[in-house]
This record gives C-alpha cells, sequence and structure tokens, in this order.
C-alpha cells in the first residue's frame, strides 16, 4: 500500500508541474510586462535594466524554475489591478469559496445519496418517478440558469432570500464566516443549492444505478433467502457496496464544486476566489488568473488522492497483499 | 420420523405472463421430500429445475408467480405467505445454496458477520452466543481454525472453502429444508466431490430435507436417495435414484443417462438425443419430448400429455421402458 501511496504522490507532482508550466506559460503569450511597467518614455538601457532586475533576460528553463520556486511558497507575485501580494487576496477570498463549496458539497452527498437509495428501492413507485424526471431538469438546466431562476422566485416574487453577496460575516482569525450570522446564512442557501444541485442529481443518478446493479447480485438473492430484513439488505448489504464507485465520482465532483463555483459566485455576486477570477479574467490580471489556476490544480490533484486512500478504508479487497489471493 | 413430508409440493404452476401469451416454466410439478432425504432434481438449462427452488422459497423473480398448486412446508401451507412472514421462514425453515460461492457472499462484510446476522435474525440468541454459534457452524462445514477465520472477508476464502461457507449461512439458522441450487456446478471436480459429501453428511446428521436442483447426473448418483428428472417445465420422471438411473422409464431419462459419460463405458461413442429442448414459448401439442423420442407414437402427439398421474406414476410416458415396454398404460 505504501508502494502505491508513493507511486500516486509522484504522479500528483507531475500533474502539477505540469500545470505550473500553462499557468507561467500565461506570463508569456500576453505580451512583454516590461512594456507595461515602464512608461512611454523609456530608453533601451531601461529596459535592459529591468529585464536584469526580473531576472526575465534567463533562459526559460531557469524562469520556469523561478516561477515554481515561488509558487511553492506562496509567492505569486504582486496583482497587476490591486497591487497587492496575490497569495493575500487570495486567502481573504478563500473562506466565501470554501464555506459554499462545503455546504453545497454536503447538500450534494447527502441529498443525492438519500434520493439515489430512495429512487433505487422504490424504482416503481411514483414519487420515485417523479424524483427521476425532475432530476433530468437538474442535470439539463445550465447552472446560471438555475441562479437565475431561483432569485427571481425566491428574492424577487417573494422576497425571501437575498439576491446577491454573502450577508453579514465574522471574522475568526484571518478566517471570515458566515455560518454565524442570520443574513449569512441566509445568503448561503440559493447559491449552495445553485452550486450543489446537479451534483446532486449525478450522485443521485449514480447511486441509483449502482443500487439497482447491486441488487441483482447474487448475495442479496442469498441473503434474502436467508431472511434477513430488507432494512439491512438495503442499507447495510447493499449500500455498502454501491458506495464504492460513488465515492470516487463524488471525490471529484468536490474539487468541481470548487472549480464550478466561478459561475454561481458570478450570478449572486459571491465573494470567492471565482469571482476573483473572472474579474481578473476581465482585467487580464495574470497573475491572479495563474495562482487561482495553481490552487485549483492542488486541491483537485489532493482529493484524487484522497478519494484513492478512501478505497482502502471501505473495500477490503484492496487491504490484502496480491499474494495472499484465493485461487 | 413423522409421516408429513418436510417438504409437499402439489401441481405447482408457475407463469410468467409476456407480449407473446403466458409462459409455464414450471407445469403441474409435485414432489415430496422427507426429513433425511435428498431429492434431486435434475434435468437440461431452462427446464424449470431452479424456478421450482425458487418458487418454493418465495424469490420468484416478477413477473414469475405461482397460479395454482399449493407448497407446504411441513403441512403448512406457504405459498400463500407474503413479505413478512414468508420473510421469516426463510433461513429459518428453509435455507437456500446457491450455484456459484464467488458471487453468493456478500464481498464487503466478514463472513463472521454474514453468519451472526442470520442467526440473531431467526434464534432469539445474544451478540455472544450468535458469535459462538457461528464458530460451530464453520466447524461443521469442515473449516478448520474456524475461530480464526471468522472475521476474514470471502475474497481470502478459496472457492471450496467459500461454498462451505455459503452451506453454513444456509444451515446457521437451522433450517428443516434445503435448496441446494446447482451447488457443485462453479466448482472445481476434486471439490465437487466433497461438498456433495458435506450436503450428504449434514442430511443425514441434522435429518435436514434437502432439494438438490443439479444437471449433473454424477452428483444424483453419489448424493440423491430420490430422484425428480424435469424436461420443459413438467416432471418427466420420479423415483429411487437407483431405479431411474438403472431402468429408466422415460425415454428422455434414458437419453439423458446415455449421453452421460462412464468410465466404465470404456470408449463408446456418447448417444446424444436428438434436437434441443423446445423453447417454453412454442411447446408441441401432446408430450413435450415427443419430438425428440425415437419411440413417439400418433397418441404422444395429442392433448392431454401424459403426466405421472395418469400415467404409472413413475414416468409421464404413454409408452414407458422397461420389460413390457411395448405395453401402452393408462389407455
Amino acid at each position: 500500500m505504501l508502494a502505491y501511496i508513493i507511486r500516486r504522490v509522484f504522479q500528483s507532482v507531475l500533474v502539477l508541474l505540469v500545470v505550473g508550466l500553462v499557468a507561467f506559460a500565461m506570463f508569456r503569450f500576453v505580451g512583454d510586462p516590461v512594456d507595461n511597467m515602464l512608461g512611454q518614455e523609456r530608453t533601451q538601457a531601461d529596459i535592459e535594466r529591468l529585464r536584469e532586475q526580473l531576472g526575465l533576460d534567463q533562459p526559460f528553463i531557469v524562469q520556469y524554475w523561478r516561477f515554481l520556486e515561488q509558487a511553492a511558497q506562496g509567492n505569486f507575485g504582486l496583482s497587476y489591478r490591486q497591487g497587492r501580494p496575490v497569495a493575500e487576496i487570495l486567502i481573504e477570498r478563500l473562506p466565501a469559496t470554501l464555506e459554499l463549496a462545503f455546504v453545497s458539497g454536503l447538500l450534494a452527498l447527502f441529498g443525492g445519496i438519500a434520493l439515489g437509495i430512495f429512487t433505487a428501492i422504490r424504482r416503481r413507485g411514483v414519487s420515485a418517478n417523479v424524483i427521476m424526471t425532475v432530476s433530468l431538469i437538474g442535470v439539463s438546466l445550465p447552472t446560471f440558469l438555475i441562479g437565475i431562476l431561483l432569485i427571481y422566485v425566491f428574492s424577487v416574487e417573494l422576497g425571501w432570500l437575498p439576491s446577491f453577496g454573502r450577508g453579514e460575516v465574522t471574522r475568526i482569525g484571518g478566517w471570515t464566516t458566515g455560518f454565524l450570522t442570520e443574513s449569512g446564512l441566509k445568503a448561503l442557501i440559493l447559491p449552495a443549492i445553485t452550486l450543489g444541485l446537479y451534483q446532486m442529481t449525478l450522485i443521485m443518478r449514480l447511486v441509483r444505478t449502482e443500487m439497482l446493479e447491486v441488487l441483482r447480485m447474487d448475495y442479496i438473492r442469498f441473503a434474502r433467502a436467508r431472511g434477513i430484513r430488507e432494512k439491512s439488505i438495503n442499507f447495510r448489504h447493499a449500500l455498502k457496496n454501491t458506495l464504492v464507485p460513488v465515492i470516487t465520482i463524488t471525490g471529484l465532483q468536490l474539487g468541481s464544486i470548487i472549480a464550478f463555483a466561478i459561475i454561481t459566485e458570478t450570478v449572486f455576486q459571491w465573494p470567492g476566489v471565482g469571482l476573483l477570477f473572472i474579474n481578473a479574467i476581465q482585467f487580464v490580471d495574470i497573475p491572479v488568473m495563474a495562482a487561482y489556476l495553481m490552487m485549483i490544480s492542488v486541491m483537485f490533484v489532493g482529493i484524487n488522492l484522497i478519494v484513492d486512500m478512501l478505497y482502502f478504508a471501505i473495500d477490503p479487497r484492496l487491504r490484502v497483499d496480491r499474494t495472499a489471493g484465493g485461487h | 420420523m413423522t409421516d408429513t413430508p418436510v417438504l409437499s409440493v402439489r401441481n405447482l404452476v408457475v407463469e410468467i405472463p409476456t407480449r407473446h401469451g403466458v409462459l409455464r416454466p414450471v407445469d403441474n410439478v409435485s414432489y415430496d421430500i422427507r426429513a433425511g432425504e435428498i431429492l434431486g432434481v435434475v434435468g437440461e438449462s431452462g427446464a424449470g429445475k431452479s424456478m421450482t427452488g425458487n418458487a418454493v422459497v418465495g424469490l420468484l423473480d416478477r413477473p414469475a408467480r405461482i397460479t395454482s398448486g399449493e407448497i407446504l412446508l411441513s403441512g403448512q401451507p406457504i405459498h400463500t405467505l407474503k413479505g413478512e412472514a414468508l420473510r421469516r421462514l426463510r433461513g429459518k425453515k428453509m435455507g437456500m445454496i446457491f450455484q456459484d460461492p464467488l458471487t453468493s457472499l456478500n464481498p464487503l462484510l466478514t463472513v463472521g458477520d454474514q453468519l451472526t446476522e442470520t442467526i440473531l435474525e431467526h434464534l432469539g440468541v445474544s451478540q455472544q452466543q450468535a458469535r459462538e454459534r457461528a464458530v460451530a457452524a464453520l466447524e461443521e462445514v469442515g473449516i478448520p481454525a474456524a475461530r480464526s477465520r471468522i472475521d476474514s472477508y470471502p475474497h481470502e476464502f478459496s472457492g471450496g472453502m467459500r461454498q462451505r461457507v455459503v452451506i453454513a449461512l444456509a444451515l446457521c439458522a437451522e433450517p428443516d429444508l434445503i435448496i441446494a441450487d446447482e451447488p457443485t456446478t462453479a466448482l472445481d471436480v476434486s471439490v465437487q466431490a466433497q461438498i456433495v459429501a458435506l450436503l450428504k453428511r449434514l442430511c443425514r446428521e441434522r435429518g435436514v430435507a434437502v432439494m438438490l436442483v443439479t444437471h449433473d447426473m454424477g452428483v444424483i448418483a453419489e448424493a440423491a436417495d430420490r430422484v425428480a428428472v424435469m424436461y420443459a417445465g413438467r416432471l418427466a420422471e420420479l423415483g429411487p435414484v437407483r431405479e431411474v438411473l438403472t431402468e429408466a422409464r422415460h425415454p428422455y431419462t434414458s437419453g439423458l443417462m446415455a449421453s452421460t459419460p462412464l468410465a466404465s463405458q470404456g470408449h463408446e461413442r456418447l448417444r446424444q438425443i436428438p434436437g434441443a429442448m423446445p423453447r417454453l414459448g412454442n411447446l408441441p401439442d401432446g408430450c413435450a419430448f415427443h419430438p425428440r423420442c425415437e419411440f413417439a407414437q400418433d397418441r404422444c402427439r395429442q392433448n392431454p400429455g401424459p403426466t405421472l398421474d395418469t400415467c404409472d406414476g413413475r414416468a409421464a410416458c404413454w409408452f414407458p421402458l422397461g420389460a413390457d415396454r411395448k405395453q401402452e398404460v393408462g389407455a
């Protein structure tokens, strides 16, 4: 198992290096930064001096290495637009995105698993079929449309929930949280549903399919033939077997929840990193874009790694050495 | 031993409604199994062997259902039971063993978990006692070092050992009836013999009634006391195993025997029954076997076809083989 983990970590590092290369390349594709930094009245000598100062006269590989070195220490330079360190801006914005992603993730996971089990067990029931049909809408409607619809119904027409922003936040150390105030919680509801709905329907359909598959297995039939209660068959015998593939997908979805938060954050003007990224694109704020790219890829890779570890926890067949295997 | 058979199947009919009409995978089947007796049920694939077993434990897959006949367990009708009442009987009064031990055990639960769950469900014992019983059950089916292996997962056992675990699971709540559906088919030949011997021993020691569904004549000859031969959902022949195997009365049984390789036969070419079993949706009139039967006569092609009741009670055939084989029965 240790060898497996080491191999996976090695692969993860490789992925990050490639993403780093992409992020680094962005700087070079949008023109010479020296042009922007020096004014109209510049001499060739000025340009040369600044190039040397910034290390731009070094070969590509050296520049890339220095970029990685800095990035690994969380240093992505100054934001072109705000003139502040990018890392500082990201850290400031991160709590909003993480809280939103956390709530939507929970919603998607528990809602998806519960509905998936329900629709699988009551396969022929009316309510299960209604849920399945409605879930089609969840899958096929684009996120921004769902967000706008929710805003229209619950903010504009009913006036129950705020349509934008994060409400009042409380500061605890370096973290700002919206969980502790009523307006903060209220503001969280619509964006969380918008962001989590697609993932929820996806998980629900996945759980349902897997569950139906598992319920057809011989060991479920054998458990029935032994007179095991339906409750235990569904939730002990079947669910555990269902969860193995579900965990993979769910883990990957968790990553994409953070990444896709861009759209939801834009619709709800949620002050997170996604909105920061969109604004950065509009102003060609390369350092912010590069840092965001690196951050998301670290999250994806990290989540993947954790998901792989989870397999071992759930499936005993992976825990033993191959050599000890049966026949 | 009381006179009431443990299992009594009376004129059982299982039907599957389809778009092209109603199929009858089990058609008017009757037999008894007494305590301590092994009834072998043989036939080709699709002859209705497994379907009969599933009907008994009430595990028919929809849309198949019992449309007439009776199933009596120790004299009590169980074919009318549904849901919860039927669930309580399963495992407790009747156990079932499936074909493939690789897929019959839940891969994510330990063997001990699966055993104790079943024991706790049916016998009013404590967690501790259930575990002791689970160890005893594993020992009884011949799993070495049962106490240390009880917390192992199914994949840590070999195929033969897994089938022993399956048998332990089927027997752990002490049922009176075991339905073994092709219990040896998925196993190595050397292991098959062990499993058959184990079933025989448990049947004798516990006085369990066993319904042994198989297509392997060798297993039948080895284990069964009586044998029921099924063809196209109907009983073709039913009788004590020695008599049926040595003097088959139904031409189908005889054909089945002739197509089974025996070491004593030397290098003679095996005979085969010409043709294939008719599809259920397309059964011929009269005796379902007549298109493949070399002795078929006009009467065989007419309805109603022969049944055990209308013939000599042993073979469902108008012109049974044997000493007086030209003698028409029931005429």
